[in-house]
C-alpha cells in the first residue's frame, strides 16, 4: 500500500512525533527558578484564602470585598483609595513591579486542615506568590506554617491572637492586626473608669487559641485591676445557642460578663446573654455589665440592640477622620454601598503594604519581601504612624475603644469610639512573658 | 505472577500504571487555556486522591466483604494523624516510623471499639461505631487538647524533642517530613510545550504505599479468609449453623480496615505535617462510607475511583466562582450568560456539596452498583456491539460475572 503514503493518520502521527521530539529539549527548564511560584513578566497572582462558610463567614465575605478592592486599585483602576494617602507612594497603579495582579480565592472554612488544604491548591496550581487571610487565628496560625515551609508570603489577615506573632510567629509571616495583648492594656482604663475597681468577672471563652490568648490577657488586666475572676468557661467554636453555658453566670456571683467571642459566635451569645435579662439584673449591689474584647461593626449590626452601651475593643472604624480612613471609607462605599469592616481594613492594607514591600525592595522573592517588611516604619493607612516591628513582624499602632451607641442612626454608625490608646502605650517589649516560646526562623524562599 | 490471577494481574498492573502517569493524565489541559481550571495534576490533590484511595480501600475491606457499615472510621484517620506528628515531634521526621506507629496505634483503637461494636450488628453497630468516633472527636477537639492541640490542631514546632532528628534547620527553621532525606515537599516542575506536570516526591511515595495497600487489599478479596467474610454478608445464621464463629472474623475485617485508616492517616500528615481535629468529624467518617458506595462497594478498584471523584469535585468544583463562570460564558448575550450562571451558581465554590448530593442521587438510581458497575455496563455495550459485527466470541461476557471483584 506504499501508494497512500500521505493518509490522513500517517501525518497525525509524524506531526506528534515531531511536536514530541521538539518539546523534548525544553523537558528541564521549569524546574530552574529562584523561588517559589516566581511571577511571569506579564501578571502576579496573589491568595485570598478567607471563611466563607462557618461561624466566621460575615467577615469572610467582607475581607474578599476588600481585597477585590485593593487589586483594583493596585492594578489602576476605581478611584485609587489609601493609595494616595499612603505614606510610601513606590505604587503607581500599573500593578505591582509592571505586573497585573490576578487572584484566586479559596474557603478556610474556619477549619485549619481545609484552610492548609486550600491554601497549598492555590499555590501548587494556582501559582500564587502569596497567601493572605483568616478570620480566626488557628487559621492563621496553621496557614502561616504552610507558608513558611512553602517559601511564600503570608500577609494576615484578621487573627488577634498573641500566639500569631507570639508562640507561632515565623519570618514569612506578618500580622497588620493588633492583639488581645494590645486590647487588654487599651481596655483596662476604660473599664476601670466605667466600672470600678471591685468588680466580679465571668469569662466565656471560645475554645481555640485566640478565645484562651484573649481570657489570659483579660485576666491579667482585670485583675491587676483589683478585680475577681470569678469563673472561666470554655465554649466549642461555632455553637450556636449558649444558653446552656449562660444559665450559670446569673447566680455565680460575678456582675460582669465577658464574652470572648468573635463573629457568629459572639452575635449568638451576647443576643442570649442580654435576652437572659442579664444586662437588667444587679448583682452584688452594681448593675450587671457585659464586655466584649474584640469588638467589631458586622458584629454590632448582627446583635443589633443588644450591643448598646457595651465595651469593646477594635483594630480600625470607618467613622475615623484621618485622611486615609476617608478615603478606604469613600471607595469601599461607593463600590459597595456600605462602610467596609475593621476585617476589611486589615486586609485592604496587607495588600498594599505587600505589593509596597515587592516595588520597595524590586523583586517577588520572599526574602526580599521580609527584609523591606522588618522595622518599616509607615503612615496614611488609617491607623496613625505605624512600624512593623523586624523581632516579631507585628505592626504596633494606636488602638480603639469602642462603645455600641445608645441610638444609633443607621444601620453602620453602630460604635462609637470612646478612646484612641496611643502606640506607645500599648506597645510592649519583645520579651514579654505571653509572647515567649518561639522564634522566627529565617525568610524561606522554597525552591 | 505475584500471586494473582490474570484478571487481578490486569487490574493491578492498570492501578499501577494510572499512579504512575498520574500527573501527567490528571494535567490534560494546558496551563494557559480556560480548562486549567480541571486540571488536577498538582501535588495537594493527587496525594488527597491517594491518601483517600487508601482510606477507602481499607473501609471496603470490613464494609464491602462483610457487610457491616461503619459510620466511625475517621477516628483511625485522625488517630494515625496524631499518631504520626507525635512521632515527628519525639522521634525523627523520617516518615517511615511515623507511618508505622500510625498503623499500629489505629490497629489497636479498632481493636477496642470493634471489639465493643461488633457485639451487634445492622444498625446498631453503626451507631455505636459513630458514638465512638464522636467521642473520639470530642476527645480530640477539647478534652485532649494539650495531646492534640485542640481546635488549633496538633502541629510541629522548633521545641520538638526530635531524639533521632534536629529540633530546627540551620536557618532556625521547623524541619520538613522527608522520606530517607528526601523532602516530601520536594516537587520539580517539567515543561512540555503549554503543558507543565508537576512531579513530587511525595506525592510518589504516597503512590507507592497506594500500591503496596491495593496489593494487600486483592490478596485478602482473594484468600479464604476474604471467603470467610463474603460468608458473613451473605448469611450469618447460617456460617453460625456450620460450627463457624463469624466473630472472629469480622474483628480482623475491622481492625484490617482501622489500620488502613491510620496508615491514611498517617500518610495525610507525612504530606502535610499538622493533625486538625476536623478530620474525626462524623461527616468525614461519612465520606469514606460516600466514596465507597459511589464507586462500587465490594469491588477492588471501585473504592479507589469513588475516593477520587468526591476529592475531585471537592478540590476543583469547590474552587470555581461566579468571575469564573462569567468567564466560560463571555461570549453569549448577557441575560443569557446572567441566567446561567445564575443557575450554575448554587453548585459551584461553598456549594459543592449540592454538586456532590446530585452526582450521588444519580448513581445511586441508576447505578447501584457505582461507577464500576457503570464501566461494566458500557463495557459489555461495545462487547456486545463488536460481537455482534465480527464472530461470535463465547464466554467474553461472563468472564467479569465470574470476577466479582473487578
Amino acid at each position: 500500500m506504499s501508494t497512500k503514503s500521505f493518509s490522513r493518520r500517517g501525518v497525525l502521527k509524524a506531526g506528534a512525533a515531531t511536536g514530541v521530539g521538539l518539546a523534548l529539549p525544553t523537558i528541564f527548564t521549569g524546574s530552574a527558578r529562584a523561588f517559589t511560584n516566581e511571577p511571569g513578566a506579564s501578571s502576579v497572582t496573589l491568595g485570598f484564602n478567607v471563611p466563607q462558610t462557618g461561624a466566621y463567614a460575615d467577615e469572610g465575605a467582607d475581607e474578599l470585598r476588600a481585597y477585590m478592592l485593593a487589586v483594583e486599585h493596585l492594578n489602576g483602576e476605581g478611584d485609587g483609595g489609601m493609595l494616595s494617602t499612603f505614606s510610601s507612594q513606590a505604587l503607581d497603579g500599573t500593578g505591582i513591579l509592571g505586573r497585573r495582579v490576578e487572584y484566586v480565592t479559596g474557603d478556610t472554612q474556619t477549619s485549619s486542615d481545609a484552610a492548609r488544604s486550600s491554601a497549598r491548591s492555590m499555590i501548587e496550581r494556582d501559582g500564587a506568590i502569596m497567601i493572605t487571610g483568616g478570620s480566626s487565628s488557628g487559621v492563621a496560625i496553621a496557614v502561616q506554617g504552610l507558608c513558611q515551609d512553602a517559601g511564600v508570603i503570608f500577609m494576615a489577615g484578621l487573627t488577634h491572637s498573641n500566639d500569631t506573632t507570639g508562640k507561632d510567629r515565623r519570618a514569612n509571616g506578618f500580622r497588620h492586626f493588633f492583639n488581645t495583648e494590645m486590647s487588654g492594656h487599651a481596655l483596662a482604663p476604660i473599664l476601670s473608669n466605667a466600672y470600678g475597681n471591685d468588680r466580679k468577672a465571668y469569662h466565656l471563652t471560645a475554645d481555640y487559641t485566640w478565645g484562651w490568648s484573649q481570657e489570659n490577657s483579660m485576666r491579667t488586666y482585670t485583675e491587676a485591676l483589683g478585680w475577681e475572676t470569678i469563673n472561666t468557661v470554655r465554649t466549642p467554636v461555632g455553637a450556636g445557642d449558649f444558653s446552656s453555658y449562660l444559665t450559670p453566670v446569673a447566680n455565680s456571683g460575678a456582675d460582669v460578663l465577658i464574652l470572648n467571642h468573635y463573629g457568629g459566635d459572639m452575635v449568638n451569645s451576647l443576643t442570649q446573654a442580654v435576652q437572659f435579662g442579664l444586662r437588667d439584673m444587679m448583682a452584688n449591689g452594681k448593675t450587671f455589665e457585659i464586655i466584649v474584647p474584640l469588638f467589631s461593626r458586622l458584629m454590632a449590626r448582627g446583635a443589633g440592640s443588644a450591643i448598646e452601651g457595651i465595651y469593646g475593643s477594635t483594630n480600625w472604624h470607618w467613622s475615623l477622620q484621618d485622611e486615609g480612613s476617608q478615603a478606604f471609607t469613600r471607595s469601599f462605599g461607593t463600590k459597595y454601598g456600605f462602610p467596609p469592616s475593621q476585617a476589611a481594613h486589615t486586609c485592604y492594607v496587607q495588600t498594599l503594604l505587600y505589593a509596597d514591600a515587592v516595588q520597595r525592595g524590586g523583586s517577588f522573592n520572599p526574602c526580599s519581601v521580609v527584609e523591606a517588611l522588618e522595622g518599616y516604619e509607615f503612615d496614611g493607612l488609617g491607623n496613625g504612624p505605624t512600624l512593623y516591628r523586624a523581632e516579631d513582624h507585628q505592626c504596633f499602632k494606636d488602638v480603639l475603644v469602642v462603645r455600641g451607641k445608645e441610638n444609633p442612626e443607621n444601620d453602620y454608625d453602630l460604635l462609637e469610639v470612646v478612646e484612641i490608646t496611643p502606640r506607645e502605650t500599648v506597645t510592649y517589649p519583645i520579651d514579654h512573658p505571653d509572647f515567649q516560646g518561639g522564634s522566627l526562623g529565617s525568610c524561606n524562599p522554597g525552591a | 505472577m505475584l500471586g494473582l490471577n490474570k484478571a487481578d494481574l490486569r487490574l493491578f498492573l492498570i492501578v499501577i500504571a494510572m499512579l504512575v502517569f498520574a500527573p501527567i493524565l490528571l494535567n490534560p489541559f494546558p496551563d494557559t487555556s480556560g480548562m486549567a481550571q480541571f486540571n488536577a495534576g498538582y501535588p495537594d490533590l493527587m496525594q488527597k486522591l491517594v491518601i483517600f484511595g487508601i482510606f477507602a480501600i481499607g473501609f471496603n475491606i470490613l464494609f464491602g466483604l462483610t457487610g457491616y457499615l461503619s459510620f466511625g472510621h475517621a477516628a483511625f484517620l485522625g488517630i494515625g494523624s496524631y499518631t504520626g506528628v507525635w512521632m515527628m515531634k519525639l522521634l525523627t521526621m523520617n516518615v517511615i516510623p511515623a507511618l508505622i506507629a500510625s498503623v499500629v496505634v489505629a490497629g489497636a483503637v479498632s481493636l477496642l471499639i470493634g471489639y465493643v461494636s461488633l457485639r451487634r450488628s445492622g444498625i446498631y453497630f453503626s451507631i455505636l461505631t459513630l458514638a465512638f468516633a464522636q467521642m473520639f472527636y470530642s476527645l480530640a477537639y477539647s478534652v485532649l487538647t494539650p495531646i492534640t492541640g485542640g481546635e488549633s490542631g496538633l502541629s510541629l514546632s522548633t521545641d520538638d524533642p526530635r531524639i533521632f532528628g534536629v529540633q530546627a534547620t540551620d536557618g532556625g527553621n521547623i524541619p520538613v517530613p522527608t522520606v530517607f532525606g528526601l523532602d516530601m515537599s520536594h516537587a520539580v516542575t517539567l515543561d512540555f510545550g503549554a503543558w507543565s506536570f508537576t512531579i513530587s516526591t511525595g506525592y510518589y511515595f504516597a503512590a507507592i504505599i497506594m500500591a503496596l495497600a491495593f496489593y494487600l487489599a486483592v490478596r485478602i478479596f482473594r484468600s479464604p479468609f476474604g471467603l470467610m467474610l463474603r460468608a458473613v454478608k451473605s448469611n450469618q445464621n447460617r456460617m453460625n449453623y456450620t460450627g463457624l464463629n463469624p466473630r472472629p472474623y469480622t474483628l480482623a475485617a475491622f481492625v484490617i480496615s482501622g489500620m488502613y485508616a491510620g496508615l491514611a492517616g498517617g500518610l495525610m500528615v507525612a504530606m502535610d505535617p499538622l493533625a486538625g481535629a476536623e478530620r474525626m468529624l462524623w461527616t468525614a467518617s461519612g465520606e469514606v462510607v460516600l466514596m465507597t458506595i459511589l464507586g462500587g462497594a465490594g469491588t477492588l478498584i471501585g473504592p479507589i475511583l469513588g475516593a477520587g471523584l468526591i476529592k475531585y469535585l471537592e478540590s476543583i468544583v469547590s474552587t470555581i466562582n461566579d468571575s469564573v463562570v462569567h468567564g466560560w460564558f463571555a461570549p453569549l448575550p448577557d441575560w443569557l450568560e446572567n441566567t446561567l450562571v445564575t443557575v450554575l451558581h448554587p453548585f459551584i465554590g461553598k456549594g459543592w456539596h449540592l454538586t456532590l448530593g446530585l452526582v450521588f442521587v444519580l448513581v445511586v438510581c441508576f447505578l447501584p452498583g457505582g461507577i464500576v458497575e457503570g464501566g461494566k455496563k458500557l463495557g459489555n455495550l461495545f462487547r456486545r456491539k463488536r460481537s455482534n459485527g465480527d464472530a461470535p466470541t463465547p464466554g467474553t461476557g461472563s468472564t467479569t460475572a465470574e470476577q466479582p471483584g473487578e
